[in-house]
């Protein structure tokens, strides 16, 4: 079992080596273990990715189940129409009241109303993927641009003492809790941003998609700034070689050969700002509103999980729901995850291996 | 437009960017600190709240945080420092096995923290808990329910890729040399990690630990229904009491409590002894760092 691989490894060297490794290699017990248990520790990472798949999907599958028993087990539900909006009130039959109750979820799921407490609830997703969307393309639209232009400033035009500063300074903005971001937006930006834009609503989704901008900030610029970084100096050389100025070399030169990597970077920085849940939760105001103009409140999927699950009853319908959003936020962050991995990073290593 | 007066301008421009991004941090922690210092101070920090919660001090947060933060460090340091060795001196850079394990630490990394909260909730309280309680406590709550313990196991998975990371950085930085001359010496492969490779990388181990540790005193979205609470009266003392928490305390406060404007010094105090104990612990860490790739050149 332990000699053969031996064997194949060292086949192709000389035949004093092959003695020698067969003299040294001789089996321990301690090493083979060893290896073993880092090997199985290892794998554990693995493990827990697919607990949190299979826990979190768990717990929302109920949604969906629930409905099923409802259409078989009663009758007197026959006459509902499920796909229109104004569906019974649930204090229509009072004896099945609460069957009636349980029997909703997944019906309402595309309703256009998330009011889970109430004596009809409603799961309306809608509002809510809205919410978020408005949130997160307001957050985007403030911090790729900057962190990108600051990129290009710290890897083209800075000084290398300079740069030694910057890199830093911008990284620490990495390190500040998601919940002091938001306690700043709720306490001072919202009252500066009021005092400027004179809107209504204290707390909005432009209020909280600037603080978002800042927890994505230092994403985007980061991998921003490896990626042009890792753009080959001859590039460069040959561009300021040619006369053209550093700015155009930055412009025409650098960035269009980093620009899978800065894809790779703001794609990150939206995987950031989706499931950013503490900032959403003190700065966004929380209602669920479904209204294009930037001032006013909204209420994003990861705030109304943070929100709510405290409060519900453990294998509720409305807990599924919450279990049935956090499952959606996954599999889009997983997605995310996995196109910025595999799809751009090939883009990467293919471009500079076919130039170089 | 001259050429020269367009490079300029656009030159400046990213300049500016820098510079907002800059006034930006400059202006959260002068407004912190301009709000919390005057309330700072040792009463504040070794004091019960008191008249519910509008006066007095955050000593149950703190040491709740301490003791969240050290269970978490625990739990993940290990399982962070085995892995870290595997993907440096076990696994084969293509091959299959080595490329998940890398994919799935990428995604415990960039997995929003919410959903570890929910994970926490659904599997060790849910699973875990209430199973333990049916074989062990024949039915009695005692572990089905939110707790420091797995408040500081969820903390911990969050924490397990910059554990990880950390620590393969520093274990890459020794010198083939060094593992060759160990083996050459006829010591194997384990002795040569376990006499060589760790205690070389005894300053990135901490390194990861302290990285763990800012992070996870900082997170609050895991622990939301995982453990956190509003106010106890008493410390923790067991590892199925629940506890309180820096950062939950500021959310809290800011936001549910009935009188947001008395209490708004304590949040500003609060809110910056959570700044400053999150930048000391990423400065040292900045440093460590440091010294690690000064050695690495």
């Amino acid at each position: 079992m332990f000699k053969a691989p031996v064997m194949v490894k060292y086949m192709k060297k000389n035949k004093t080596q092959e003695i020698i490794s067969f003299a040294i290699k001789k089996f321990r017990f301690s090493d083979w273990f060893a290896e073993r248990f880092i090997k199985v520790v290892a794998f554990m990472s693995i493990t827990f990715v697919a607990l949190i798949f299979i826990f979190v999907f768990r717990e929302a599958f109920p949604v969906f189940r629930m409905d099923v028993k409802q259409k078989i087990g009663s009758v007197d539900l026959v006459q509902e129409k499920y796909g229109e909006e104004e569906a019974t009130p649930a204090t229509a039959n009072p004896v099945s009241g609460s069957a009636i109750k349980v029997s909703k979820p997944s019906s309402t799921l595309l309703s256009n109303v998330w009011m889970p407490v109430s004596d009809n609830p409603r799961y309306g997703l809608i509002p809510l993927f809205f919410g978020t969307l408005k949130v997160t393309l307001i957050a985007l639209l403030f911090a790729a641009p900057i962190a990108i232009l600051a990129a290009i400033y710290t890897s083209m035009f800075a000084k290398p003492w300079i740069r030694e500063i910057i890199k830093p300074a911008i990284e620490l903005l990495a390190g500040f809790p998601s919940v002091v971001v938001g306690f700043f937006a709720l306490m001072v930006l919202a009252t500066v941003f009021q005092d400027i834009f004179g809107y209504a609503s204290r707390l909005n989704s432009f209020v909280g998609g600037f603080a978002m901008s800042l927890a994505a900030i230092p994403v985007i610029y980061t991998i921003t700034e490896d990626a042009l970084t890792a753009v080959p100096k001859t590039y460069i050389e040959a561009s300021l070689g040619l006369g053209a100025s550093r700015r155009q070399t930055a412009f025409h030169v650098v960035l269009p050969a980093a620009v899978p990597g800065i894809f790779a970077a703001v794609i990150l920085g939206l995987g950031r700002i989706f499931g950013e849940t503490m900032i959403a939760l003190m700065a966004t105001g929380n209602a669920a509103l479904t209204s294009i103009n930037p001032f006013e409140s909204v209420r994003t999927l990861s705030a109304t999980i943070g929100a709510e699950m405290a409060e519900v009853v453990f294998g509720d319908t409305h807990y599924s729901v919450l279990f049935l959003i956090g499952s959606l936020l996954f599999i889009f962050t997983f997605a995310l995850n996995a196109i910025s991995e595999f799809y751009f990073k090939n883009l990467v290593i293919r471009k500079y291996q076919s130039k170089k | 437009m001259n050429r020269n007066r367009k490079d300029i301008i656009i030159e400046s421009l990213t300049g500016i960017s820098v510079l907002l991004i800059i006034f930006i941090i400059i202006s959260i922690l002068a407004i912190t600190i301009k709000g919390g210092w005057p309330n700072l101070s040792w009463k504040f920090l070794v004091e019960f709240p008191k008249d519910g919660m509008t006066k007095g001090g955050i000593f149950p947060a703190i040491v709740g945080t301490a003791l969240m933060t050290l269970i978490m460090a625990v739990a993940a340091v290990p399982f962070g420092v085995i892995t870290a060795i595997y993907l440096a001196e076990y696994a084969r850079e293509n091959s299959v096995f080595a490329k998940t394990i890398r994919f799935a630490v990428k995604t415990l990394a960039v997995v929003p923290s919410i959903i570890f909260g929910l994970f926490g909730l659904g599997f060790f309280i849910g699973f875990i808990g209430q199973n333990m309680d049916k074989i062990f406590n024949g039915g009695v709550m005692k572990w089905g329910q939110p707790s420091i313990l797995w408040a500081s196991l969820t903390m911990a998975l969050l924490t397990l890729p910059v554990v990880i990371v950390s620590v393969e950085e520093a274990i890459r930085t020794i010198p083939v040399e060094m593992r060759e001359a160990s083996l050459a010496l006829g010591a194997t492969k384990w002795q040569t990690i376990r006499r060589v490779v760790l205690p070389g990388s005894v300053t990135g181990i901490l390194t990861g630990t302290i990285l763990a540790i800012s992070r996870g005193a900082g997170e609050v979205a895991p622990i939301l229904f995982t453990g956190a609470a509003y106010y106890l009266a008493d410390l923790p003392h067991s590892l199925s009491d629940q506890f309180m928490s820096l950062g939950y305390h500021i959310y809290i406060m800011s936001t549910q409590s009935a009188n947001v404007d008395a209490t708004l010094p304590i949040q500003f105090a609060t809110t910056l002894v959570l700044l400053l104990l999150t930048f000391s612990l990423n400065a040292v860490a900045v440093v460590l760092r440091y010294r690690i790739r000064k050695k690495a050149k």
